[in-house]
């Protein structure tokens, strides 16, 4: 058991750096390209979509074929990127490089469809006070939308908890890395199940708590 | 009428130009403020693609009175008190508050114009990540107020809706006329001296209607607040308005006191939804 533990507990670690730091990276890049989406796309807030169609679709086209990529194929398209970034292309924080890039088209759909879910007359509200549309962006739209922008925050946590599993290609450890290398590849069923039950523990903390908070937002309201 | 109605005149509803000062005011022998209206629409028009929605609407709303404007669905109503209000924009004629050319407002300039006018809306539409404090308070952080100042500034529009209270709650933790007066509140935070109502009793019982209405109206008569609502109501019209237009497929098609259209509606539509007040 002891054994156990000292073998998953640096993986661990690996595997919540990779899913932490990526969030945080994506939810930066993604959240502000959703922004830029929904701005784009909702007239009453740029006042002219009809011109900014051509803007939007070509985003559209981008991220769409961003998000077409399998994770695994991206990973070593965007080596040199990890390079020029973090001078490496091999590890745990090299990893994060091509976790951040899969996430953030993921993300900025999620941001984009949480902000076009609020209601158009809450729109109207902000802007008949006179508010200037930064103002709108931030003091109400987002904390309008906040309840879904968790929710969506906590998937796209969870996406990449699983897309973690595959940085060991390019050496990033992590939980998935030593159920592969350790129990598959080395007939240790015994740290294959473990490594596994961690990930589904971890999977399942990170829902509650994106639970637990939607929920305290929304019971505020 | 079962309440008290101002002095009137008769009302005159021509296309007017606020710049040719021969436009008579019906209320400038009581507030000589009133040579100028508070809100004019000169020659509006709005097309949706091929869709006709506004025909050259004019308009003229003298200071300090209650307009109201009353047509069936789809008449272009929304749409009109919309562009008023600076929320939409025509695709030609002028709009002014006060004198005050704002059709053309960009930038800051339209951020200030919208400040000089409040608007209520059916469905209240809170900020549901506010309270009721938040609510009333964001016209006023957006026109860069100071805390201490808004705290005061609430307090007293909270007063004035009866809500004073309710400040900390959730805003929409409370009954449909509650966040009405909310809504009221925060459409006056930054002292503007036109208030736009879209429908907005349709959604409260006839109860909530009547206080809704008479709060409006005697926040008009303390402050000299000129509204303009629209509205399917013909009741709404009834109690507070002083002076009504008939909008009808995006024309006006008659206008004057609510005492005279009433009496005796000139126009085919007026006559039909009057008549549906007088018949059933």
């Amino acid at each position: 058991m002891a054994e156990v533990i000292a073998l998953v507990a640096r993986p661990f670690w690996e595997t919540l750096l990779m899913v932490f730091s990526s969030t945080a990276i994506a939810g930066l890049i993604g959240g502000s390209l959703g922004l830029g989406l929904h701005y784009m796309a909702n007239d009453r807030l740029s006042g002219h979509a009809a011109q900014l169609a051509i803007v939007k679709k070509v985003a559209d086209r981008l991220i769409n074929t961003l998000r077409s990529f399998p994770f695994i194929i991206l990973m070593v398209l965007v080596l040199p990127l990890s390079r020029l970034i973090v001078g490496t292309s091999l590890g745990t924080v090299a990893a994060i490089v091509p976790l951040s890039v899969a996430a953030s088209p993921f993300v900025a759909r999620i941001v984009e469809a949480s902000l076009s879910e609020i209601d158009p007359g809450v729109l109207d509200a902000a802007i008949s006070s006179g508010a200037s549309k930064r103002r709108i962006l931030f003091a109400i739209l987002i904390p309008e939308a906040l309840p879904s922008l968790v929710s969506g925050l906590t998937l796209t946590m969870i996406t990449l908890v699983g897309y973690s599993a595959m940085a060991g290609v390019i050496g990033g450890g992590g939980l998935g890395d030593l159920a592969i290398r350790y129990g598959y590849q080395r007939f240790r069923t015994d740290i294959m199940i473990s490594a596994v039950l961690v990930i589904i523990a971890l999977v399942e903390g990170i829902q509650l708590c994106g639970n637990a908070i939607t929920r305290g937002i929304r019971a505020r309201r | 009428m079962f309440h008290a109605q101002r002095p009137k005149e008769a009302a005159f509803y021509r296309p007017l130009n606020p710049l040719n000062s021969t436009a008579i005011q019906t209320r400038s022998a009581l507030n000589p403020e009133a040579a100028v209206a508070a809100i004019t629409l000169c020659s509006l028009n709005k097309r949706f693609g091929s869709h006709v929605i506004l025909r050259d609407v004019s308009l003229s709303v003298p200071s300090g009175t209650i307009f109201g404007i009353i047509g069936r669905s789809g008449a272009g109503k929304t749409t009109l008190i919309r562009i008023a209000s600076l929320l939409e924009k025509a695709d030609s004629g002028e709009l002014f508050y006060g004198g005050e050319a704002v059709s053309g407002a960009r930038g800051q300039a339209l951020l200030d114009a919208r400040r000089k006018a409040g608007f209520v809306f059916q469905n209240f539409n809170l900020f549901a990540s506010r309270t009721v404090f938040g609510n009333v308070a964001f016209p006023l952080e957006a026109a860069g107020w100071a805390k201490p100042r808004i705290e005061e500034r609430v307090g007293e529009l909270l007063e004035l809706v009866g809500l004073a209270d309710k400040t900390g709650r959730p805003a929409n933790r409370l009954s449909g006329g509650e966040r009405q007066r909310v809504a009221i509140a925060r459409a006056l935070a930054n002292h503007p001296k036109i208030l736009f109502c879209d429908e907005a009793t349709s959604a409260l019982d006839p109860e909530t209607t009547r206080s809704i209405l008479d709060l409006i109206q005697s926040l008009s008569r303390r402050f000299g607040l000129t509204v303009l609502m629209v509205t399917h109501q013909m009741e709404v019209v009834r109690r507070i308005c002083d002076d009504v237009a008939i909008l009808s497929a995006g024309s006006i098609v008659e206008s004057g006191s609510v005492a005279s259209v009433f009496a005796n509606p000139r126009s085919e539509m007026g006559r039909r939804i009057v008549g549906e007040v007088s018949h059933g």
